[in-house]
């Protein structure tokens, strides 16, 4: 009886590599697209300020969107070539 | 398949009703995150499953092939009477862990069955305790491991680079990512597991000589196997999924996201470099491994311990209840029959057990808090290795979990009202 370590390590790096790599790139892409958290202690007078606010955070939103755009466009790919293996 | 006899068609049926067991057993291991963290709703989760499985079962062969001549061996006499006597072991070890609400492997139940039924009809030489060890232990112990490891390490990075968002705009993404690694997950569960079923029914149809030897699975094998774990799937093992998905640790969009994503790559992984790894045993694997990877984050041992025990306890348990099944097959006809009759008896008192606390999708996503009814015969059999009633931790849960998926709970009726109008 031999154990196949070798296949087992295999299978061990593989899995923690993709599945850290593919959180890390999703959640780069989550990041890209949603805002920071409104501070909580913004009193009532900071709320007429918010529309502008979250508009000049739109406008410099364009080169990281365009970033997360890019991050999910590989996840998709991941996922197509999971979806490959399963089929091959 | 010009000429099927009688017992060959009560294996194949009984492979089937394996099949169907099979599927709502599992269902969990897709789904059961997805679920409790609100990424799709109950009925829809498992809708999408059971046609992922579905197109799964169609993809390939190759699984099917290695159940015949791997374990088993296929040259020392194996007969239809001892595969049906294996069926009958793992189908009711399945639906005993079921009402347990366990995930155990369906994989090792099968295994289990099929070695104890031919230890008992054929010896020791019918059976490779070679591959057994590397084909069943090994694995069993590696894969939550690796997926939890996996999970884990995932789960603090996405937490740690997601610091200062938003939760509510963050987790609409996270469970898109998740749906995606769901539906690998169930694809990949019907592509290995009713092709397990097929190789059961094609080394029955072989050694009852309907088949050549190292024949493909003909195409109504393929259809109907298909066809049998995608309704299982459909149906849904409530229990099962609410232990994953509630029972084992609170899981949160980011958690499900990164533990679904661990199962999918490491059952890709290892089926592709060819360590087979038991998705059950992945699945829970990565949940706990995300459990761990929040701060503050819980992890219920004694649910995870009761589990481990059930997994130890899959082979021997399924292969003595086979073993036991083989000795009265053995004796003929009768003996057939009556082991049909026992089986079909057990499987109706396991049911009616399991509708004294029926849990199904409309309150699959509670977390029990009502002690155990007076104890009947059933109950008293599995209590050994039932999930205990929530403790403290899962009471303290328990509101937020209301309050996120009925806003306007009052939990059990409530819910109950909103599952049946829609």
């Amino acid at each position: 009886m031999s154990i196949d370590w070798a296949a087992l390590g295999q299978v061990f790096g593989v899995s923690l590599a993709v599945t850290v790599g593919f959180v890390g790139v999703f959640t780069l892409g989550i990041l890209g697209t949603s805002r920071k958290a409104q501070p909580a202690e913004a009193g009532p007078g900071a709320t007429s300020t918010t529309p502008g606010a979250s508009a000049t955070a739109g406008a410099a939103l364009g080169p990281a969107r365009l970033g997360a755009y890019a991050c999910f466009a590989l996840c998709a790919a991941a996922v197509a070539y999971g979806i490959n293996l399963i089929v091959a | 398949m010009e000429h099927i006899t009688l017992l060959i068609g009560i294996v194949i049926i009984t492979a089937l009703v394996f099949d169907f067991t099979n599927g709502f057993h599992d269902t969990a291991n897709a789904m059961a995150t997805t679920i409790s963290t609100g990424a799709l709703g109950p009925r829809t989760a498992v809708a999408m499953s059971a046609v992922l499985n579905l197109v799964g079962a169609f993809l390939s062969v190759e699984v099917a092939k290695t159940i015949s001549g791997g374990i088993i061996d296929e040259g020392s006499g194996i007969r239809p009477e001892v595969i049906f006597a294996g069926l009958v072991g793992a189908i009711l070890w399945n639906l005993l862990t079921w009402l347990a609400g366990l995930p155990s492997s369906s994989s090792h139940a099968l295994f289990g069955g099929l070695i104890g039924a031919t230890l008992v009809s054929v010896g020791m030489d019918g059976v490779n305790s070679d591959k057994i060890v590397m084909k069943v232990l090994i694995p069993a112990v590696a894969a939550p491991i690796v997926a939890g490891v996996a999970a884990m390490v995932a789960t603090r990075l996405t937490y740690r680079l997601a610091r200062g968002r938003d939760d509510q705009e963050t987790a609409k993404g996270y469970r898109a990512g998740q749906i995606a690694s769901a539906a690998l997950v169930s694809l990949a569960h019907g592509t290995n597991d009713a092709q397990k079923t097929m190789g059961v029914i094609t080394l029955a149809l072989i050694t009852g000589g309907a088949l050549a030897p190292d024949s493909d699975p003909p195409l109504w094998v393929i259809v109907s196997a298909g066809l049998a774990i995608a309704l299982g799937t459909y149906l849904g093992g409530w229990r099962i999924i609410r232990t994953m998905g509630k029972g084992i640790t609170d899981i949160q969009p980011p958690q499900g996201f990164a533990a679904q994503t661990g199962a999918a790559t490491v059952i890709l992984a290892s089926s592709h470099i060819g360590f087979a790894l038991s998705t059950t045993q992945v699945c829970s694997g990565s949940v706990m491994g995300a459990g761990l990877g929040r701060k503050g984050g819980v992890v219920r041992w004694s649910t995870a311990g009761r589990m481990v025990l059930a997994w130890v306890l899959t082979l021997p348990a399924a292969g003595l209840v086979a073993g036991g099944a083989a000795l009265l097959a053995d004796q003929g006809n009768w003996g057939v029959t009556a082991v049909a009759v026992i089986a079909v008896a057990a499987c109706a008192a396991i049911w009616a057990a399991s509708r004294r606390k029926p849990v199904d999708h409309t309150n699959v996503n509670e977390v029990e808090t009502v002690p155990a009814e007076p104890v009947g015969v059933v109950t008293a059999a599995i209590q050994a290795v039932a999930p205990p009633p929530a403790g403290p931790v899962a009471a303290a849960a328990g509101p937020v979990a209301a309050v996120s998926s009925t806003p306007s709970a009052t939990p059990a009726g409530a819910s109950a009202a909103t599952g049946s109008t829609s």
